[in-house]
């Protein structure tokens, strides 16, 4: 009695159009990418697309947990900004005590995870305990972090200074075996992420927190607990891509992190994980940063279309693929 | 304007895909009569509704108004012809008033602005037919089930309806305010509309109907005149076999001791002072109208709510401020609301059977091989019915979802369960399983406490019934003094016994 009201053969074809899409994209890229330019698949283009993209990557792993959930933060960038201001100040500071070497890096890696915990501990904070709508809060967070850096840096340039930054500079551009720091920690968050999301409780409860709040309590699972730990993983991790940021230019300004809130959000809905909560993939959000980041690569490496455009095409992808997301379903 | 029209549908068929639902249905709707479509979940009542009222086209056989063939292309234009259907689900903007509700999308204008005095003339008038009270400047979201039903009818009147088809308008209706919808029907019935209803009550289905079609698996097992029907002759044409005894029998003898004891148990807005004692192995009901805190009560029972109250769970004191803590101390709640708040219809059984008992599958990472095997053992045991493993449990009927939730709660194994409404908007024959479920449930030592607005429900599964009425517990009842006069005196708050002449 209950075959008459399901239609499987339809939904497993799109379900895999979905699973498919941006892996196809992907390839797409490549394909082109590797026509245009001699160059496009050198080791030396290919690790410098991966690292860029890394601190994206890093940020959007915890993005597809926030958005799993139902949330979503715009304050990512302003807050990578922000706390590589904050890094640099309180490194510059300890300098003449400390003197430079490894235990003031440690001291500014500690500095960045605890700002990014306690950003993400604000965000989370006022959405689950204080109801406040995420959009408005992460708003609200996203203008206050940027005015503050601008405010630390008086408008101008916060500097590391110049007997940090080569103790330092390793980190981002340094590795093992060829393959630098920031590709093995993006990496290593997204095998995480992707364990976290797929087998762990955690992730389980992220996507049914996501998918109706209400089972989700009436299921004894702490609501409100799973979106703060959502908020405060992704504070995390925008601490750990300062960490691997900083070291490449050594400086932090009002202009640092612009828009990594767009690329973050943009990979996640391209990877497949639904913007309005309740299914999420980490898997796809990487091939979401590597297609986000390709495009950039393949814009810089050609004369074709303006590398300023960049932000354009981004914001038309981002749209494109929730246009594609939609469910059949919802047009009947 | 008085004219009437004649529905009908003439060997319709119907198929989703490679599944046909509907088998060659032919059945009519008189002016000024009204008929009760009937059959289990997934008989295909729904979906010969929505062939009738422009939703869905008919794959084969065609639909007939007054005898000449018509083709709606979509459910506007099937009102436009005076074929309405009202919706299982309220289909109301809460937030909006009674008046705009009812005139959305055909809202009356003078120049370029809202024709406000004349519409809400009008509400008053529709509302007065159908004897509303509710003003037409309500809003929505403020008024009871009841009213918002009557919105629905008042709303259908307002375009022209000569055809009402109302899918199950009594599910969420309490007993009275069924009967006040019953009044509206035969009023509606006398001016000429034709009506078809469903109903999984088959008394209901005597009581107002003229006309009876019986749906099993897509066919039509029976129609005729419904005088010529008995109750148990129409569940049998449903179920295909004899279902006289609804209820099993009580084998299981009730222990002494007490499971759960409640003493001046307060939810704020909600319901005070509610003390009971429920033993091992007991099966409690609670009764009382919908609005008498029943469920509220329940909800700050189990953490769900804000409550205060003294709660003790086998004679040790207990705090339950969280559903967490109340299922770490073995009492779980399932809910009235299974779709809103029971499961998760975008996900598969899988992972709905174990989100409440996660941990219990959770090592470091969650035990993929171990949650299958619950879930091959909970289809196994309750009998859910699905097309595959994999199906989304949005596709699932209303009976099969209710099994699962009954499932998912279990797997928790609580001492003390608490179900609310086990069975509302299900088909007989899955009602007598899940009946069946509650007893052997209660065989196996779990306390049961069974809130129900279904009067024959209640007394028929229950040892002893609380009723409740305005917040606090009215009475109780057992033994030969549980009967449906007595439940609706106190839950009407006239007292337990009947006084002479009311």
């Amino acid at each position: 009695m209950t075959a008459t009201e399901t239609q499987p053969s339809r939904a497993t074809r799109s379900v895999n159009l979905k699973v498919l899409g941006p892996i196809l994209a992907l390839v797409v890229l490549v394909i082109v990418g590797a026509a245009l330019n001699g160059n496009f698949l050198s080791a030396a283009n290919i690790t410098n697309v991966l690292s860029r993209s890394a601190f994206i990557g890093i940020i959007a792993v915890g993005m597809t947990f926030v958005i799993t959930a139902g949330g979503l933060d715009l304050s990512v960038g302003s807050m990578a900004a922000f706390i590589a201001g904050l890094m640099i100040l309180v490194m510059n500071a300890m300098l003449p005590t400390m003197g430079p070497g490894w235990p003031l890096v440690f001291v500014g890696m500690l500095t960045a995870m605890v700002a990014g915990t306690l950003a993400g501990f604000v965000n989370g904070f006022l959405i689950t305990t204080m109801r406040i709508e995420a959009f408005i809060v992460t708003l609200g967070t996203m203008g206050i972090y940027r005015s503050l850096v601008t405010w630390l840096a008086d408008g101008g340039t916060l500097s590391l200074d110049f007997g940090m930054r080569s103790v330092i500079r390793p980190i981002y551009f340094d590795g093992i075996l060829g393959i630098s720091w920031p590709i093995i920690v993006f990496a290593l968050v997204a095998i995480i992420g992707e364990l976290v999301m797929r087998r762990a409780a955690f992730g389980r409860h992220a996507a049914a927190v996501g998918s109706n709040d209400q089972v989700a309590r009436y299921s004894s699972v702490n609501v409100n607990r799973v979106r703060m730990l959502t908020y405060v993983f992704l504070g995390i991790l925008v601490g750990v891509a300062t960490i691997m940021y900083v070291p490449r230019l050594g400086s932090a300004s009002p202009s640092t992190g612009v828009l990594w809130e767009l690329e973050a959000i943009a990979a996640v809905i391209i990877g497949g994980t639904m913007l309005k909560g309740g299914f999420g993939r980490v898997w796809g959000t990487v091939i979401g940063v590597l297609i986000l980041s390709l495009i950039d690569n393949i814009l810089n490496l050609t004369d074709g279309v303006s590398p300023y455009l960049n932000g354009a095409i981004q914001g038309v992808i981002i749209i494109l693929a929730v246009i594609l997301q939609r469910d059949k379903k919802a047009e009947s | 304007m008085s004219e009437t029209r004649a529905l009908s549908l003439a060997d319709v068929c119907r198929s989703f895909g490679p599944v046909q639902v509907l088998h060659d249905i032919s059945l009519t709707l008189r002016p000024g009569e009204v008929h009760a479509l009937i059959g289990e979940n997934g008989a295909g009542k729904s979906t010969a509704m929505k062939i009738m009222s422009g939703y869905l086209e008919p794959t084969r056989g065609q639909v007939k108004l007054d005898d000449a063939p018509v083709r709606f292309a979509s459910s506007q234009e099937a009102e436009a012809q005076g074929v309405v259907l009202i919706h299982q689900e309220f289909n109301l903007a809460d937030q909006l008033s009674v008046e705009q509700n009812i005139f959305l999308g055909h809202e009356k204008r003078r120049g370029l602005f809202l024709d406000r005095p004349a519409m809400q003339a009008e509400t008053r008038k529709l509302l007065d037919r159908l004897n509303c009270t509710v003003s037409p400047t309500a809003r929505v979201r403020d008024i009871s089930n009841a009213d918002k039903q009557m919105v629905e009818i008042a709303k259908a009147l307002s375009r022209r309806a000569q055809v009402l088809i109302m899918d199950e308008p009594t599910a969420v209706l309490t007993e009275r305010e069924a009967e006040v919808l019953f009044e509206q029907v035969d009023r509606l019935k006398a001016e000429g509309v034709a009506i078809l209803f469903t109903s999984h009550k088959l008394d209901e289905v005597k009581r107002i109907s003229d006309r009876i079609t019986v749906l099993r698996d897509g066919h039509v097992v029976a129609q005729g005149m419904t005088t010529e029907f008995n109750e148990d002759q129409m569940a049998q044409a449903m179920v295909g076999r004899d279902v006289s005894s609804l209820y099993p029998v009580r084998s299981v003898a009730v222990g002494d001791a007490p499971a759960l004891e409640v003493n001046g148990l307060n939810v704020p807005g909600y319901a005070r002072d509610i003390s009971f004692t429920l033993r091992k192995g007991e099966i409690l009901g609670i009764s009382g109208l919908i609005g008498s805190g029943r469920t509220e009560a329940m909800e700050g029972l189990t953490g769900l709510r804000t409550a205060h109250g003294d709660v003790r769970i086998n004679g040790r004191p207990v705090s339950l401020k969280s559903p967490q803590q109340a299922q770490a101390a073995g009492l779980c709640y399932l809910t009235e609301d299974r779709k809103g708040r029971g499961l998760l219809l975008q996900k598969g059984m899988r992972e709905n059977l174990t989100l409440q008992a996660l941990p219990a599958f959770t090592n470091w990472l969650i035990d993929h091989k171990a949650e299958e095997n619950a879930l091959t053992k909970a289809i196994a045991d309750f009998d859910i019915r699905a097309p595959s493993r994999e199906v989304l449990v949005g596709n699932l009927s209303g009976g099969n979802q209710q099994k699962l939730l009954i499932a998912k709660i279990m797997l928790t194994d609580p001492d003390i369960v608490i179900i609310d409404e086990p069975t509302r908007g299900i088909d007989i024959g899955t009602k007598q399983q899940i009946y069946e479920f509650i007893h052997a449930l209660s065989a196996a030592g779990k306390s049961i406490i069974v809130v129900s607005s279904e009067m024959q429900e209640v007394i028929g599964l229950a040892d002893r019934v609380l009723v409740m009425r305005l917040g606090t517990i009215a009475g109780e009842v057992s033994g030969d003094d549980m009967t449906e006069d007595k439940i609706v005196r106190l839950a009407m708050g006239l007292g337990a016994t009947r006084q002479e002449a009311i």
